[in-house]
């Protein structure tokens, strides 16, 4: 897919995150995922119940021609749009949970009354922490639960250090990027604690957990808008 | 893969279009089960919903003394809260609605968005969590909802009949939960649509023990045994958690695949090792009620009866999969 993001917009410049960087993060995320479907289906039939990458693509795909319908003016309202289209399309814990991730972002970085064109690195490591926060709070579960949070939170901890040390935006979000998918292998010898996987108990080692797989290709997709956008 | 669907895409809506069809008295919106008569002033509306592949749970259990509306969701996928919420509000006759949910994570999460957002409405929620084979809460998401579903459902459904105010009909509701209990064995897997092969592979002389009703593998394998070992091995951790006594309410549950002769098979064991425990088998139901596709296998669901319930699982009910007394 093409970046149709026009030139001066995304991630290079000044250091300002616009709304077509966002829509590129949401497209690079959508693409990874349909691409992954099978992969993810696959990880969710070892210790699941076999629908992860189906929903998923399915909800990801609507969130694609909502931003296409609907072209955000603003970072929060791509984000806040992606959201409600995750909740109202996806199903099953993902879609709330994925949802409210985007959502919670979007409030996070809506200026009220004034839509900001764009924001900050570090405002969108606060934001990004922010959506960590909602997911927690909404699936009840903490590191080590061999859930999405496990790609996560890293993913969000590394994206904060890079911008307080004051990297560049690509630089930092591979490094988030690299954390998630660390975390996400790192879910392999775990027991689940939380969601589907937790019935299975012992027998849920051995296996990466579905959901921090897909938090990893969310998160990559970060990685991947920031180098496509600053290209443009 | 052989089933008989016309694309995995479809099935859902396919299959509801087919309900509507098939039974004039109820209302097919969207993605939305309604009886035909529509919200009946002043009777508490009960809603329920979760993923589809577990029929004739929900949506063959709407109609009169029993559920308002079903929100059936992609195959092993709970619904949307735009569902939950459009079913809310077309159900509400001004007494309120009751939410019967199943203790899953998504189930859990979409019906709370729902019930927040239909602030218009009063709504009361019932998590159905009845599963034995997961023991410990603090390390999972906790006891599924499986089929004491249909207790809560048929129970609660037929209070809500006779006119009882909302806090009374969830009292009663949980009341069912508490005294309900489940457990479930697989001899096969199931074959998601969408997937398009088995979700786990059993060999062929195990059983899959404790299991859940989304294909999920159980906690534990064990070599195959006859009928009435299996129908023990469900009992007594039955048993192990609420000691049978008194009247029983039992359902022997099949999944999907397995044929009604062996299903009564299993009824038999079932209600000696009832009697064997000083326990009397008060209620019955023998049939395929919560599937989960086409799994083979069985589940064994006990309710501990008390008079007002007996009375209201005796109530008449017209719904497709449950019919008696009308």
């Amino acid at each position: 897919m093409g970046a149709g993001t026009g030139a001066g917009t995304g991630a290079g410049g000044g250091g300002g995150l616009d709304a077509a960087f966002f829509v590129a993060w949401l497209e690079e995320a959508a693409g990874e995922i349909a691409r992954q479907r099978d992969r993810l289906t696959e990880l969710d039939a070892a210790i699941g119940d076999a629908d992860h990458g189906t929903n998923l693509d399915r909800g990801f795909s609507e969130v694609l021609r909502t931003l296409r319908e609907t072209p955000p003016a603003s970072p929060a309202q791509a984000l806040m749009a992606a959201g409600a289209t995750l909740i109202r399309r996806v199903g099953g814990a993902s879609g709330p949970l994925y949802g409210s991730a985007f959502r919670q972002m979007g409030k996070t970085l809506d200026g009220g009354e004034a839509p900001r064109p764009s924001v900050t690195p570090a405002e969108l490591a606060e934001a990004f922490s922010a959506g960590v926060v909602a997911v927690e709070r909404l699936g009840k579960a903490a590191a080590g639960d061999k859930t999405m949070i496990d790609a996560l939170a890293p993913a969000s901890r590394a994206l904060s250090h890079a911008v307080r040390d004051g990297l560049e935006v690509r630089e930092a979000l591979t490094r988030a990027a690299r954390a998630a998918a660390d975390g996400a292998r790192a879910t392999v010898p775990m027991t689940a604690r939380r969601g589907r996987a937790s019935y299975l108990g012992e027998r849920s080692v051995g296996h990466e957990d579905p959901g921090a797989a897909s938090s990893a290709l969310i998160v990559t997709a970060l990685a991947t808008a920031a180098s496509r956008t600053a290209a443009g | 893969m052989k089933k008989l669907i016309n694309a995995a895409e479809s099935l859902v809506d396919d299959a509801l279009a087919g309900m509507a069809a098939a039974h004039p008295a109820l209302r097919v919106r969207e993605r939305v089960v309604l009886r035909a008569e529509g919200p009946l002033p002043g009777k508490v509306g009960l809603v329920s919903g979760g993923g589809s592949g577990h029929e004739p749970l929900h949506a063959g259990f709407v109609g009169y003394g029993m559920l308002d509306a079903a929100c059936p969701g992609e195959v092993f996928t709970s619904p949307v809260p735009d569902q939950v919420m459009e079913a809310t509000r077309a159900v509400d006759g001004g007494a309120g609605v009751l939410h019967v949910v199943k203790n899953y994570t998504g189930d859990v999460l979409n019906f709370e968005m729902a019930a927040e957002l239909c602030d218009d409405v009063t709504v009361a929620s019932v998590l159905v969590e009845d599963d034995v084979a997961v023991q410990d809460s603090l390390y999972t998401a906790g006891r599924r909802g499986t089929g004491a579903t249909v207790f809560v459902e048929k129970i609660a459904g037929a209070l809500a009949e006779e006119g009882a105010p909302l806090a009374e009909v969830a009292r009663v509701a949980e009341e069912t939960g508490r005294r309900s209990r489940s457990f479930g064995i697989a001899l096969t897997s199931c074959t998601t649509p969408a997937a398009g092969r088995p979700t786990f592979d059993l060999p062929a002389g195990e059983v899959e023990l404790g299991i859940g009703i989304h294909g999920e593998p159980g906690r534990t394998r064990a070599p195959f045994a006859p009928a009435g070992e299996l129908a023990a091995v469900a009992m007594d951790a039955i048993h192990g958690d609420l000691p049978l006594e008194g009247d029983l309410l039992v359902m022997v549950n099949g999944m999907g695949g397995t044929p009604l002769l062996e299903l009564y098979v299993v009824f038999a064991e079932v209600e000696a090792c009832a009697r064997g425990k000083g326990a009397r088998v008060a209620r019955s139901l023998v049939g395929n009620y919560v599937t989960s596709l086409d799994m083979q296998g069985f589940s064994v669901t006990v309710c501990r009866l008390d008079d007002e319930l007996t009375r209201l699982w005796d109530a008449p009910v017209e719904t497709p999969a449950l019919r008696w007394g009308r």
